[in-house]
């Protein structure tokens, strides 16, 4: 890793100012379950998500918080209810599917970069053949965003030889190459070191920043306090309690809750 | 600093020891020797064991093939010649080499051109094997079947023409109805193909002799020529349709699955002679009387079926070994079925099939030699039949089939490399 890329070691304050939640609907999930097979995995979700929000998701593994994000871009299949992303329904349309999936940008826990090509094919690709934008065209978007993300010098390089913190930020630039409307984190620091923990965390922050929806699966309680202004804590399959940050925190209400936080707050 | 000593703490150095080679017994050829060969006294025993049979071998070998006839007209005058050396009889390799290329009844005039068609084999395949040249190069590739028909088979040059214009303008109408959804394209193209198909063999039949080669029936096709024909029709079709059963063996779709499954598992259970015997007899029944099928078309269906079938389980392991993450990278990023598996999936899972695929290929290109229990003179057949049967040469068995083992070794061996080469080169996960 290169000095230029090394994110400063001071802890980065937060600029709440732009982060504004208006009245407009992002997503709006209704009564939705899920089973795996005899399994019930999702319980009766609601939630109602607004521009601009940075919501996240927390709870013991098991919980369902993954397979709740993952069932927004339809990466799993929902049983029951309704899921409504950015004015389009969720149905098992394929077409309907792919339009919201290129709407909504997904960051996963094992990055998930195409290792057959480099950097900036796997930042391309999306936009040259969803979007149908020119190939020039979508490569100087793509250094755009490698730059925001700080490793445009690794353009040319393919995703092996890239430190775990640099994959994970090259991912979060892939997907914002859609220009995505909401965009879902599924754990994104939980496979890498701690020390490039910070670096994703920076960028997840800027995004934010900006006015990104994001919903985040995460255990960064740090993040999530400075961050977000919703926290929703999830237990078998149901959501057991949500509030703002410095509420959640400092006065949970359940029992439940309580216990989690000691358990993860405690050392 | 109390509690070092004097003696280790301080040292400052005055003047570098100059690099030196390492001894002798540790350098090239001597340190390797003694590692590999004579680490010890059992090692020192096999070696000079092995030492020994390898003399033996070669003493008893490079004479027969250094002093073997290669001018002679018949096994008895090679034995005059030799007047009892143990020596090889090359002389059926000089005389008879143009039926082991050939085939027996391949019109001598014209043996320029499945020469030229085999030289073209390099170039037009070359695009396809080495992504390093410009891509415009591809069309050559595109021709070259249709080229190499009429080169073979002679005829009009109508028929390839018009063989190759139904396959352009079936692509045509593929294009300008796919967005009315795959099924209705593929069937649009498939009716303007047939219809242009159909035309053709009015129309070459109106104008035989138009620019026309001396027609060659496939029953004049033999020797090694027939073997390369077979290999790399069958190699090169039975890919495509691999992938497609493979992916059909994913499918969600109940019938297209259990149609791959069932395709896959009957011809992989039937052997490869079976098959042969009955697409020579069998297939003939089924057909309606008075249709003359053409046999190697019969026998290239069917080494593709079977070969297809290898390949489709071979690249099932490829897609198998990719994560799941991968398939779900691309469903997140808005990718469709087709694009997904194009852009992401397939590359990576034939990367990873490549041994396996070059494995299935090798395989293949040698049962080629199959056809020869049907009655066809591949280069086998040559030997087996007009070659040893022949007065003149009956007897002479390991030159024959040694230059056939050469032939079929100088083919895989390139392939082999070839395979290697390619791994090399699209190693890029850097594990």
């Amino acid at each position: 890793m290169t000095m230029t890329d090394t994110p400063q070691a001071a802890p980065k304050t937060v600029d709440r100012s732009a982060m504004k939640v208006s009245d407009e609907v992002a997503i709006s999930i209704e009564n939705m379950n899920k089973w795996y097979g005899a399994f019930h995995v999702l319980r009766d979700i609601d939630l109602t998500v607004y521009k601009g929000e940075r919501i996240v998701v927390c709870g013991p593994s098991g919980s369902g918080k993954s397979t709740l994000i993952r069932c927004i871009n339809a990466l799993e299949e929902h049983q029951k209810g309704r899921i409504e992303v950015d004015g389009t329904v969720l149905s098992s349309d394929l077409k309907n599917i792919d339009r919201i999936r290129s709407e909504v940008g997904m960051v996963f826990q094992h990055f998930n970069l195409f290792p057959h090509l480099t950097i900036l094919e796997n930042c391309t690709l999306a936009p040259i053949w969803v979007r149908k934008t020119p190939k020039r065209e979508a490569e100087q978007d793509a250094m755009q965003f490698l730059e925001k993300v700080k490793i445009p010098d690794q353009a040319n390089k393919y995703p092996g030889q890239l430190s775990g913190g640099q994959q994970q930020r090259v991912a979060i630039a892939r997907s914002l190459c859609m220009r995505p409307k909401i965009m879902l984190f599924d754990e994104p620091t939980s496979a890498l070191d701690p020390e490039m923990i910070k670096e994703v965390l920076d960028t997840m922050i800027e995004l934010a920043e900006e006015g990104m929806t994001m919903i985040c699966v995460t255990h960064e309680m740090g993040f999530a306090r400075q961050v977000a202004n919703r926290v929703i804590f999830m237990d078998q399959g149901q959501i057991v309690e949500q509030n703002e940050p410095e509420e959640f925190f400092n006065h949970p209400k359940s029992d439940r809750t309580k216990l989690f936080l000691s358990q993860i707050l405690g050392h | 600093m109390s509690d070092t000593h004097a003696q280790s703490a301080a040292f400052v150095r005055e003047s570098f020891i100059p690099q030196s080679p390492p001894p002798a017994r540790e350098r090239g050829i001597l340190k390797w020797g003694r590692e590999n060969l004579f680490s010890n006294w059992f090692y020192t025993l096999l070696t000079l064991v092995s030492l020994y049979v390898v003399f033996s071998l070669l003493s008893g070998f490079l004479p027969w093939l250094f002093s073997g006839v290669w001018n002679a007209g018949s096994l008895s005058e090679c034995r005059e010649i030799l007047q009892g050396v143990d020596a090889g009889c090359f002389a059926v390799l000089t005389e008879r080499w143009n039926q082991l290329l050939f085939g027996f009844s391949y019109p001598t005039e014209a043996y320029w051109r499945p020469t030229l068609a085999f030289i073209l084999l390099f170039v037009c395949a070359a695009p396809v094997l080495f992504s390093g040249l410009p891509r415009k190069l591809l069309i050559l590739t595109l021709l070259y079947p249709f080229a190499a028909y009429w080169l073979l088979w002679g005829g009009t040059i109508v028929v390839p023409l018009m063989a190759l214009l139904g396959v352009v303008l079936g692509y045509v109408a593929f294009g300008a109805t796919v967005s009315r959804g795959f099924a209705t394209a593929l069937v649009a193209a498939l009716v303007v193909a047939g219809i242009v198909w159909w035309v053709g063999i009015a129309v070459a039949g109106a104008v035989p002799d138009f620019v026309a080669l001396m027609p060659v029936p496939s029953r004049d096709m033999g020797g090694f020529m027939l073997n390369m024909m077979l290999g790399t029709v069958c190699v090169s079709l039975s890919l495509p349709f691999g992938i497609l059963l493979a992916l059909g063996r994913q499918s969600r779709l109940p019938i297209i699955k259990i149609a791959c499954v069932a395709f896959i598992e009957f011809i992989r259970g039937v052997p490869l002679i079976t098959l042969l015997f009955v697409a020579n007899v069998v297939l003939a029944y089924f057909l309606p009387p008075g249709t003359n099928f053409d046999l190697i078309l019969r026998v290239i269906i069917m080494i593709t079926m079977f070969a297809s079938a290898y390949i489709a389980e071979v690249i099932r392991g490829g897609l198998a070994a990719l994560p799941r993450g991968q398939y779900e990278a691309a469903d997140a990023l808005g990718l469709d079925y087709g694009q997904a598996m194009r852009l992401i999936i397939l590359p990576q899972a034939l990367k990873i099939s490549i041994p396996g695929i070059v494995n299935v290929a090798v395989g293949l290109f040698k049962d080629t030699t199959l056809v020869s229990i049907i009655s066809m003179f591949d280069v086998v057949g040559m030997i087996r039949g007009p070659i040893l049967a022949s007065t003149d040469w009956n007897g002479v068995y390991w030159e024959l089939y040694g230059a056939a083992a050469l032939l079929f070794f100088v083919v895989c061996y390139t392939i082999s490399q070839y395979s290697q080469w390619l791994e090399r080169k699209l190693a890029t996960d850097h594990r």
